[in-house]
């Protein structure tokens, strides 16, 4: 009988998987949720994927006072410079390509179609970041006046703004995010609950990018129970319904109405189309200057 | 806890003259800080859980706590002004907010605060004897408290020499602080220590009971420019210190942490340690202060997110 010869795998460990937990993002920092909890994210078929933190209210207030701290700064920058800094993340997603096909195909999408929705996302994110210094041109006007007046407007960013993130976990994510940031207003997000995974990886692009802290800041978790306190809380100033649930709209925006935050009513949930300049201008105040002239 | 044996304290009034060996060999011989086991107990203190109402009181207590301080080389009388008027009222929106205990301000500006407080019982507290450095000789150092007190100063707010302290010339800053007692007449003396600069924990023991038998009504941590400012386990040892100062001679003396407290969870966490350690006759605006400013903001936003059930922002209240 000839000596048995032994399989070239056997004798090799087998690799135990390594299971993980997600954190937050808050104020460019990865913390766990202040209330500990976690709750688990399963692919299409059911399956373990990971973990993701369930964020408190708590949590949403951190997150403000963080997109509060960080709003000074990046408002003050030149549209030219957060341009820039958004076409760096634009780099930095192509570089995760991979990770958010992967991340998106365990929603239950082929392949083809995942990459493909990679492709359109970071072409919305350029897209966006094309606009930074050119929304002061399109929406700023010089205003004629009846007297010796220079009348002009420009567009400020409203402040911070607080957006429920739809059920598009990477398109509908990035469509809703850059426009907010695009024109230094800073961003409390709750991402989809269903799919927080390229959510949280976005985090991590943003973290590894020059954005700085506080301008984005994410929050995984039950939304039902996150929004109302954005939707009230009085230092948020705007609030993106995208993703809230039908029946909950009329109570986020009767608490929103607190301190006259500006709204953003949910869209039809279709984010493949020519987003437009809606998303931005809906996050904008006009600011408008008289000076005297030939006096 | 066991209450260690503080020698003949007990027999020691503020009255009495004290020599300089009788000093030395007193301080030197109070038992040492075990600083892991204080850090410990700080730590443990601190992660009490105070919610609801009782958060609520704890809230109103602090307010009425806080000495509002402005200490800037550029202090107006405009803002002492406002810094009065938000003591008064710290909320003007919601009457049943707590007056705060004091305002704190340099002593050339006692005058506008004093004017500005008339007629509500927040107190006028003035650094003097060349805060914050005390560098000054010692005619300048009463002359500086003399000119507060004059001006209507209603507590005293004196820096140690910590130089001399450090360097064992414990009796010169024994006799400081009497000369600045008696300087001071009716109003409260509160001796800042400065433990930034004083290196271990058992120096600040020796300092507070220096402090103390030298006729302090109150001791306090720091002044606010050195880092570190106020920390948990050095009030401790400083709530400990009164504890036991009380024990041995029947006075009690105040506790004044100041600097570096921002937040209401602060706040809390230090009546937690005053409850837990000189006890509750200490939670009392005449025995514990918290020297502050930005913190006074904070309790009110969560005073207002207790009232109102949502949270507020910095926007609604005054900057100062």
């Amino acid at each position: 009988m000839p000596k048995q010869q032994p399989k070239p795998h056997a004798k090799e460990p087998v690799r135990l998987p390594v299971r993980k937990t997600y954190k937050l993002f808050i104020g460019g920092a990865f913390p766990r949720s202040e209330s500990g909890r976690t709750y688990q994210v399963n692919d299409a078929d059911g399956t373990f994927l990971a973990n993701a933190a369930k964020a408190s209210r708590k949590d949403a207030r951190d997150a403000v006072a963080a997109a509060r701290k960080a709003f000074g700064g990046w408002s003050g920058r030149t549209p030219y410079n957060r341009g820039q800094i958004l076409y760096r993340i634009a780099e930095m997603l192509e570089g995760r390509h991979a990770q958010f096909t992967a991340e998106l195909r365990a929603t239950g999408l082929p392949k083809s179609a995942a990459s493909a929705e990679v492709d359109a996302a970071i072409d919305r994110w350029v897209w966006y970041a094309g606009w930074a210094d050119k929304l002061a041109a399109v929406l700023g006007s010089a205003n004629p006046v009846a007297g010796p007046f220079f009348n002009f407007s420009t567009p400020e960013p409203t402040g911070v703004v607080a957006v429920i993130a739809p059920d598009s976990p990477l398109l509908g994510l990035v469509s809703v995010v850059a426009p907010v940031i695009v024109s230094g207003n800073t961003a409390v997000v709750v991402a989809a609950p269903s799919a927080p995974l390229p959510a949280v990886t976005l985090a991590e692009v943003l973290a590894t990018s020059d954005l700085p802290a506080g301008v984005v800041n994410i929050l995984t978790g039950d939304r039902a129970e996150l929004a109302p306190w954005l939707a009230s809380h009085m230092d948020v100033n705007a609030i993106d319904l995208a993703g809230a649930g039908g029946g909950d709209v009329a109570a986020l925006e009767e608490a929103a109405a607190g301190n006259l935050k500006r709204v953003l009513r949910p869209g039809d949930g279709d984010w493949t189309g020519d987003p437009g300049t809606a998303r931005m201008t809906a996050f904008l105040e006009t600011k408008t200057v008289w000076h005297p002239v030939g006096v | 806890m066991p209450v260690a044996d503080f020698g003949d304290a007990g027999g020691v009034s503020t009255e009495t003259l004290t020599s300089a060996a009788e000093l030395r060999a007193f301080l030197n011989g109070l038992p040492g800080v075990d600083r892991v086991g204080a850090e410990e107990r700080a730590a443990r203190l601190a992660s009490r859980s105070i919610k609801t109402t009782a958060k609520a009181a704890a809230i109103d207590l602090a307010i009425s706590m806080v000495d509002l301080t402005t200490l800037e080389g550029a202090d107006t009388a405009g803002k002492v002004r406002a810094l009065c008027a938000k003591a008064a009222r710290p909320d003007p929106s919601d009457p049943s907010v707590p007056r705060v205990a004091a305002v704190c301000v340099y002593p050339d500006m006692v005058e506008t605060a004093v004017a500005a407080v008339a007629g509500t019982p927040v107190k006028v507290a003035s650094v003097a004897t060349a805060f914050p450095s005390g560098r000054a000789p010692l005619a300048a150092k009463l002359a500086d408290t003399e000119a507060a007190v004059a001006a209507g100063a209603a507590e005293i707010d004196m820096v140690i020499d910590r130089g001399a302290f450090l360097a064992g010339d414990l009796m010169k800053v024994h006799d400081e602080i009497v000369a600045t007692k008696e300087a001071c007449g009716d109003a409260h003396l509160k001796v800042i220590l400065e433990t930034g600069e004083l290196a271990t924990y058992d120096n600040v023991r020796r300092a507070s009971w220096l402090a103390m038998r030298a006729g302090a009504d109150f001791i306090k941590t720091s002044t606010g420019k050195v880092a570190p400012a106020a920390t948990l386990p050095v009030t401790l040892v400083m709530l400990e210190a009164v504890r036991d100062y009380r024990a041995a001679t029947g006075r009690r003396v105040g506790v004044k942490p100041a600097g570096g407290i921002r937040t209401t969870k602060d706040a809390i966490k230090y009546l937690v340690l005053v409850n837990e350690t000189a006890g509750p006759d200490w939670l009392t605006p005449d025995m514990f202060r918290l020297g502050a400013s930005s913190v006074l903001n904070d309790l009110l936003m969560q005073r207002r997110k207790l009232a109102t059930g949502v949270y507020s922002g910095p926007d609604y209240f005054t900057l100062d």
